[in-house]
């Protein structure tokens, strides 16, 4: 079971958390004016990568409150934790699909 | 006999002469003494045959002394008590201990399966698989019981567990696997520097391999050196010491799960059996020792034949004496120093049989020198007797992998070594990575993955020196690290050096009868029953991946996860195929390393405290009234009403007519309540659900649907304006927390810029929902304040005020199609709002109705229920309900309500169905078919030939009120199917069925409106 820190509560079992998937993938402004094709890459498409991944926790059975952080996928490292809006560390992950 | 034990020892062993304890096994009484194992009793007894094995039920002996043990799988114990599999070599003896041998019949000493063995060719690798072919309904019905009846372990106790268990959680600096030298020494050194150490040991007592050994300890006995180390732990203050504890997972974060046994040493009750600890350590330190290997040779399974480790246990700790007459075969030194315990015991040792040409070192050189007979350069090629050993063939070793001329040796037991294997499972659970040591032939700990230290016999230290030095180093190093003051240094004990000789692998011994000779009986897996010749053909038919070999052959399956076996068959595997053992690999350990009772696991969460159960205020109402209830989420909600006599047709017809000819009432407190409040709060509603919500008046209520991104339906409710920026939102009743976490997850991670709050108000609010012709009559006896006309109070408004005395929200809505109300007053008061509405009520012949009269009104009215007729693949097109999509604003999933599959004109919709014959109730879930493929159909209904599906019924009653049978199905196109005749197709049976309007009562909406 992993520790997991929460950036509003500290160190943490995981089964205090749920994990939300990929982060920074912005909601389009305009829905409307997309394609089927990126709106689907929105809606349905999420990276797989082997290493640092950006996720989205939930502190569930806490204090009920969404962060982001920078997981491998290999180790289940945390190597980074932060919070919503804020920019994940340049140095652990490339471009991501959006801001938030 | 009882107090025989003829083969105990006059002295010695770590056992209390002044207790004996009474024990039967397999019907027969014994006698054996405090501190003995069950399999240390029976050898005390001369008793080695305790099983016979799983395919061939050849006749099986006790083989290792610990939790490696293949064979001894017992029956213990009876009734609430029985426990199937545990190892002989683990029960610890009590008084009245009662143990069966498994998998025997009728007896182990008379085993009439044992016709199998002559004929075990046939049950080749892969017997199963290659033989048991045939149609599919052929296994459920003769193959798979026959298999059982023949294979299989102990049985599965049918009484209730007379246990109790529990789950402890512990956290610590330092937590030390294993309390043998190696472990008790990184322990101390770590405690005594005021660091927080957990020391856990599988057995009764620490000291690990020191217990089976003669060596001393700064200059006096091994045991001196225990107590003095395990005492100087205790008075650390933040040490623990807990013994009969199995470490048996190893998870992220250093996460341990450990068993401790608390009564299974003394046969159970008393106090909490076993205790499952969940352990934090900041730093692991595994000092899990190793396991012996036996040796491949033929007919290496008569009972009487141990590993070599084992054979020193027994004698010296358990003071048991194994035979008479012993040979000693091994290919490492250590089987020499049993050679040696056998002759300090006064034991005969016929011949120490070295596969090596020249063994030397100080073991080695001491057996020489006592005069035991030393076959270097040889091994043993096959061996006599059936249920016992009676001798063994030797052999040189010739250098092409072939033996010289065999000659016999007289034994009737033999203690074989082919090498020690480091226990390497924690490490490898830990994601740590394994590297094979060429010096002792076995895979030991590489690089770690978390924050954790090896130490001792599991790092291929097999030396006491070796143990010591690396457990003190460890402990000091690990407490250091950890910021303890390390300045006080542990003098490290004094030991007498060794001088080791290297193993030399020999993975399978010649037979008489060729390599892997499928009539050699070379057992690699014991407990399994696999031998070379299986992996060889296994091999030779191109399983040549280890995880194949494992699952073709089943080495390594069973209750041992082969702890003998593995590297025997790796060994093996790379002798075949000619590669070097580390290309090979290892298959993967996983937890648990030994087996984990479900007691354990489950713990006190047993029973009542399995799961939360919710009930509403009225619930005792509902329980003394003769409800019956049914299970929604965690809540438990009133089915139905019999009264006396009543079927559960007649009941549930009496309550649906009750509500349309005069007035129910339901208990909806079960729904989910949201409060959302925040100037933002419209906007918000807005984005949420598909229909808008600027328009809403306070004081209005609206229905709503919601989506998630995919356009695909999975909640709705009404939500009503309490207020300018105050909003009462309701849901589905096993779907309120999904809601409410939906809710928060927009407004936190995509919408922070909108001030909204939301507070979920489920169990603030009873909801007592009055609905029929006569609800408005009800209401204005009940709310005689109130205006209840319809003017005054329109359908979809909300009013405030007292009901019954007690304050309550009152929204008049209706799932029934009834004119409805729902009542909404605090939980303390649903029961008193119930009582008060059954007492005005009984004037008008006032009924409870529950959640299946429930459906079947809504089922009347078409009136979807999101979850039931929806599956997360129906959108609101879909469902009929195109009317609650806004097409003004933007709202979470519109834009998928146009993605070229969510408006295929095929997509299934939700339409009404009845079939031909209004008696039947087609079955939910049962598919229908068209009239195209009626012939297809017919022939499927009797076997299972694919039919084309035109979709499926989703909900399906009788309706008392229509007088015929109703349902709702989800068929493709099925908005331009009206009238088209479908074929139900379920359990043998072809329903016609037409598809016909949902709505099946007041279309017009009339009474609902009235």
């Amino acid at each position: 079971m992993l520790k997991i820190t929460c950036p509003y509560c500290g160190p943490r079992d995981e089964i205090e958390f749920r994990c939300g998937g990929e982060a920074h993938i912005t909601r389009p402004k305009e829905p409307g004016r997309l394609s089927d094709d990126a709106w689907a890459d929105y809606v349905f498409m999420r990276s797989n990568p082997k290493g640092n991944h950006a996720e989205r926790w939930l502190h569930v059975n806490g204090c009920r409150r969404w962060f982001n952080a920078i997981r491998d996928t290999v180790t289940h490292e945390f190597k980074a934790i932060y919070r919503v809006g804020d920019s994940p560390p340049a140095d652990l992950i490339g471009p991501t699909r959006g801001t938030k | 006999m009882i107090g025989d034990q003829a083969y105990r020892l006059p002295a010695g062993g770590l056992i209390d002469r002044d207790r004996v304890l009474s024990f039967t096994f397999n019907g027969h009484g014994y006698a054996g003494f405090a501190g003995d194992t069950l399999a240390s009793a029976l050898l005390a007894n001369g008793v080695h045959l305790v099983g016979r094995s799983l395919k061939y039920h050849r006749p099986r002996g006790i083989v290792a002394a610990g939790v490696e043990e293949p064979n001894a799988l017992m029956q213990l114990g009876e009734g609430g008590r029985a426990e199937p599999n545990p190892l002989a070599t683990m029960i610890e003896l009590y008084d009245d201990l009662v143990a069966r041998s498994v998998n025997v019949w009728p007896s182990v000493d008379n085993d009439l399966m044992s016709w199998l063995a002559p004929i075990s060719r046939l049950f080749s690798a892969g017997f199963y698989y290659k033989t048991f072919m045939g149609p599919p309904p052929a296994w459920q019905s003769i193959y798979e019981p026959a298999i059982r009846k023949a294979a299989g372990f102990g049985k599965a106790p049918e009484n209730p567990d007379a246990d109790v268990y529990d789950h402890t959680f512990a956290h610590c600096d330092v937590l030390v696997v294993g309390a043998g030298p190696a472990g008790l020494m990184a322990a101390l050194a770590a405690a005594r520097t005021g660091a927080r150490v957990i020391l856990m040991d599988e057995r009764d007592r620490p000291g690990g391999s020191l217990l089976a050994s003669d060596e001393g300890i700064d200059g006096g006995p091994a045991d001196r050196w225990i107590d003095e180390a395990s005492a100087a732990l205790q008075a650390c203050a933040e040490a623990r010491v807990v013994m009969r504890t199995t470490a048996f997972g190893y998870y992220d974060s250093n996460f341990i799960a450990a068993l401790e046994r608390r009564s299974d040493h003394f046969g159970g009750g008393k106090t909490v059996r076993h205790r499952l600890w969940q352990v934090r350590a900041r730093h692991v330190v595994l000092a899990t020792g190793a396991h012996e290997r036996p040796l491949v040779f033929d007919g290496n399974d008569r009972p009487g034949i141990m590993l070599a480790g084992a054979v020193s246990t027994y004698v010296r700790r358990y003071a048991v004496a194994p035979g008479r007459r012993a040979v000693v075969v091994t290919n490492n030194d250590s089987a020499h120093g049993t050679a040696l315990a056998l002759s300090d015991a006064g034991i005969d040792v016929a011949a120490v049989v070295d596969a090596r040409r020249n063994p030397v070192g100080t073991l080695a050189d001491a057996v020489a020198s006592r005069g035991i007979q030393v076959l270097a350069g040889h091994t043993v090629i096959g061996t006599s007797g059936n249920k016992r050993v009676t001798g063994v063939s030797v052999a040189e070793l010739m250098g092409d992998g072939t033996a010289g001329k065999p000659h016999s040796l007289t034994c009737d037991f033999v203690a074989m070594s082919g090498g020690w294997s480091p226990v390497v499972h924690l490490f490898s659970q830990s994601q740590g990575r394994l590297t094979y040591d060429d010096q002792i032939c076995a895979f030991i700990p590489g690089e770690s993955s978390q924050a954790q230290s090896c130490v001792g016999a599991v790092v291929g230290h097999f030396s006491l020196g070796e143990c010591l030095r690396g457990g003190a180093e460890a402990g000091a190093r690990v407490a250091r690290e950890l910021g303890f003051d390390t300045s006080d240094e542990l003098a490290t004990p004094t030991t007498v050096p060794q001088i080791q000789g290297a193993v030399e692998p020999l993975w399978s011994a010649p037979t008489e009868r060729g390599r892997y000779d499928r009539r050699a009986k070379q057992f690699v897996d014991f407990q399994n029953d696999t031998t070379a010749a299986d992996i060889s053909l296994a091999l030779q038919e191109g399983f040549e991946s280890i995880e194949h070999v494992k699952r073709y052959t089943l080495t390594g399956f069973g209750t041992d996860q082969g702890k003998t076996a593995n590297i025997n068959a790796l060994g093996l595997v790379a002798e075949v195929l000619g590669r070097p053992i580390p290309e090979v690999g290892t298959t993967t350990f996983r937890p648990p390393y030994t087996p984990v009772t479900f007691g354990a696991l489950a713990g006190p969460y047993v029973g009542n405290l399995l799961d939360p159960v919710r009930e509403t205020p009225m619930h005792d109402w509902h329980a003394a009234h003769g409800a019956l209830f049914e299970n929604v989420g965690q809540w438990r909600r009133a089915w139905y009403y019999p009264r006396d006599g009543e079927s559960f047709q007649a009941a549930l017809d009496r309550e649906c007519l009750a509500v349309r000819n005069a007035v129910g009432v339901f208990d909806a407190s079960t729904l989910g309540k949201i409060e959302i409040g925040g100037p933002d709060s419209v906007e918000f509603l807005n984005r949420i659900y598909t229909n808008g919500w600027s328009t809403l008046k306070v004081g209005r209520a609206r229905y709503g649907l919601m989506c998630h991104e995919d356009g695909m339906v999975f909640d709705d409710g009404t939500t009503t304006r309490i207020a300018e920026y105050r909003f009462f939102m309701t849901t589905t009743s096993g779907n309120a927390a999904v809601v409410l976490d939906w809710l928060e997850e927009w407004s936190q991670t995509e919408w922070p810029e909108l001030q909204v709050y939301f507070t979920s108000v489920t169990e603030q609010w009873a909801t007592v929902t009055i609905a029929g012709p006569h609800a408005r009559d009800l209401l204005a006896v009940l709310a005689p304040d109130l205006a209840v006309d319809r003017e005054s109070f329109p359908f979809m408004a909300m009013r405030e005020g007292r009901v019954a005395g007690v304050e309550a929200r009152i929204i008049r809505i209706s799932f029934s199609g009834e004119l409805s109300y729902e009542i909404y007053v605090p939980w303390w008061s649903g029961l008193v709002l119930w009582e008060n509405v059954m007492e005005a009520g009984a004037r008008f012949s006032i009924a409870p109705y529950g959640t299946e009269a429930m459906h079947v009104l809504r089922a009347e009215k078409g009136y979807a229920v999101i979850g039931h007729d929806t599956d997360g693949t129906v959108t609101p097109h879909d469902l009929g309900m195109s009317w609650a999509v806004s097409k003004k604003k933007d709202f979470i999933g519109r834009r998928s309500l146009t993605r070229s599959d969510t408006a295929r004109a095929d997509r299934k919709h939700l339409v009404g169905l009845v079939t031909k014959d209004p008696a039947i109730v087609v079955p939910e879930g049962a598919q229908l078919v068209s009239e195209m493929n009626l012939v297809a159909a017919r022939r499927a209904a009797r076997g299972s030939h694919p039919v084309p599906m035109e979709g499926y019924v989703s909900s399906s009653y009788h309706s008392a009120a229509l007088g015929h049978s109703i349902a709702f199905a989800l068929v493709k196109g099925g908005f331009d199917r009206i009238g088209e005749t479908l074929y139900a197709v379920y359990d043998g049976r072809v329903v016609p069925s037409e598809i016909v309007s949902p709505v099946f009562y007041d279309a017009e909406n009339e009474r609902r409106d009235a």
